[in-house]
């Protein structure tokens, strides 16, 4: 069964993750992708009302419409390659006291550190698989920087329900990306 | 035009919301090989749900609806100039619908003028075929399995792999290797030995036009397909690289001829979100039937 959190997370509820762990999130996500990681690395300011203690950011790049009423409605919305993040996610960890981030295909070594040191992890969601993702978005509540950096690139604060993701980055320092790499070219090589 | 318009824009609708039928097989066959309750069982479940939940709300099943990649086989004689015009069109309002999204943008300035059209977008193959039909395949290839793309040149020292079709085994697992699940596993791998470097990928991207469960006609390459895929699914990579059974659905190399001094092997990977299908059309540009 799928570890369950809800935000904002504790320190203690992210020191208790271990990766290969599956988990269901409920609560908050603010997405977050290259411009925003960049501004905030640089030295940008949250704006005001916003506050990422405990939060946990989601590497996404929805598609995002508003209905007849004028409602926000998330029309599709998968996780984007971390990797693009990696120069600048170790310091806005630390800066901004956030408990974890959610994308694709994994991250380096600083991200890894800054996780051990500060109590955060790195959760994978199941790449391409948009329109399942949506479906646990139950609200739109809010966006920042829409004007800023465009739709895609804008900080979505999105109400979320049981939203599956599995630890791959854990507070201990333990990568499964690290782990499945080495035992898949051991592997190889018996092969070779 | 306007029927060829309409034609291309249903192709583009069905292509972006519905996986073809030999890759559902190929998933659903995936999908039992996992362990229940591991991970990756939980990864090929949702990948599943996805592409239900896609068709049936004739929605994009991945957010990247990629590059926008037109294959045309035209009778002797035919307008290309007609069909790009036509195709374009298509192309702007397919997005505007949110078929596709707006996901194209000048490399320089990254510009994005919301219509995916642009030089190279979309980009057409066409060729002449002594046949009376026009038949389109389109495939939308996503960023993230793009960008874990890889060409060798052989010999490669760093992998021992020699000119031969040991020394291809050794560059086309390598490959698997530094892919892991970035690429959206599992996978399909397009394979081209030879060419140059531009038709080397040009051609490994035409595999991806081959139906999943086909034979390759040429029995050392038939041989190589299958080694390579039993021998990626027993590296232990898995689905999104969870780690698991199922690393490659398919792999499928072609061959082109090369200079003597060169000898590339050129690797596409098509993440399970593999959006591919194709059209027959008729003189007036109606859909007769779908070729996938």
């Amino acid at each position: 069964m799928p570890t369950l959190l809800t935000t904002p997370v504790s320190e203690a509820a992210v020191r208790a993750l271990k990766v290969g762990e599956a988990v269901e999130i409920t609560g908050t996500l603010y997405t977050g992708r290259d411009a925003v990681h960049k501004y905030l690395a640089k030295g940008g300011a949250l704006p005001p009302g916003l506050d990422l203690r405990g939060a946990l950011i989601y590497h996404c790049g929805p598609v995002v419409i508003k209905d007849e009423a004028g409602r926000w409605k998330v029309v599709a919305a998968g996780p984007t390659t971390s990797a693009r993040e990696e120069p600048y996610q170790g310091d806005i960890i630390r800066r901004f006291g956030v408990r974890g981030v959610i994308g694709k295909g994994g991250m380096g070594a600083r991200t890894l550190a800054a996780c051990q040191e500060a109590g955060a992890v790195y959760l994978h969601a199941v790449g391409g698989a948009a329109q399942v993702l949506a479906e646990h978005i139950k609200t739109v509540r809010g966006v920042y920087f829409l004007e800023e950096f465009g739709s895609p690139e804008a900080i979505w604060e999105f109400e979320v329900e049981r939203f599956p993701a599995v630890v791959t980055m854990d507070a201990h320092g333990h990568s499964l990306h690290e782990q499945v790499f080495a035992a898949s070219q051991a592997e190889l090589a018996r092969r070779l | 035009m306007t029927a060829l318009r309409d034609s291309l824009l249903e192709l583009i609708r069905r292509t972006s919301a519905e996986i073809p039928d030999d890759v559902q097989a190929a998933i659903l066959a995936a999908l039992e090989r996992e362990a229940r309750g591991t991970i990756a069982a939980e990864a090929m479940q949702i990948i599943q749900r996805n592409i239900e939940l896609a068709r049936r709300k004739s929605q994009p099943i991945c957010q990247d609806t990629g590059s926008v990649l037109f294959y045309v086989d035209t009778p002797v004689g035919a307008d290309q100039l007609a069909f790009a015009e036509a195709a374009r069109q298509a192309v702007r309002e397919a997005t505007r619908r949110g078929y596709l999204r707006q996901n194209s943008v000048d490399a320089l300035t990254g510009k994005n003028d919301g219509t995916n059209l642009g030089p190279g977008a979309p980009t057409f193959h066409f060729h002449q075929h002594p046949e009376p039909e026009t038949r389109v395949r389109l495939i939308l290839k996503g960023g993230g399995c793009e960008n874990v793309g890889a060409q060798y040149s052989l010999p490669d020292e760093r992998l021992g792999a020699d000119r031969d079709l040991k020394g291809c085994r050794r560059a086309i697992l390598d490959a698997v290797l530094q892919a892991q699940g970035k690429g959206c596993g599992p996978g399909v791998l397009g394979v081209c030995i030879g060419g140059d470097r531009a038709t080397g990928y040009e051609h490994s991207k035409v595999q991806l036009l081959r139906r999943l469960d086909d034979r390759n006609p040429v029995p050392e390459l038939d041989a190589l397909e299958q080694d390579i895929l039993n021998t990626a699914n027993e590296l232990g990579i898995g689905p999104m690289g969870f780690g698991g059974k199922t690393t490659l659905l398919g792999v499928k190399i072609g061959t082109l001829n090369r200079v003597p001094a060169s000898y590339f092997v050129s690797v596409s990977y098509m993440c399970w979100a593999y959006r591919r299908q194709g059209v027959a059309l008729d003189p007036e540009g109606r859909i007769t039937r779908w070729l996938y």
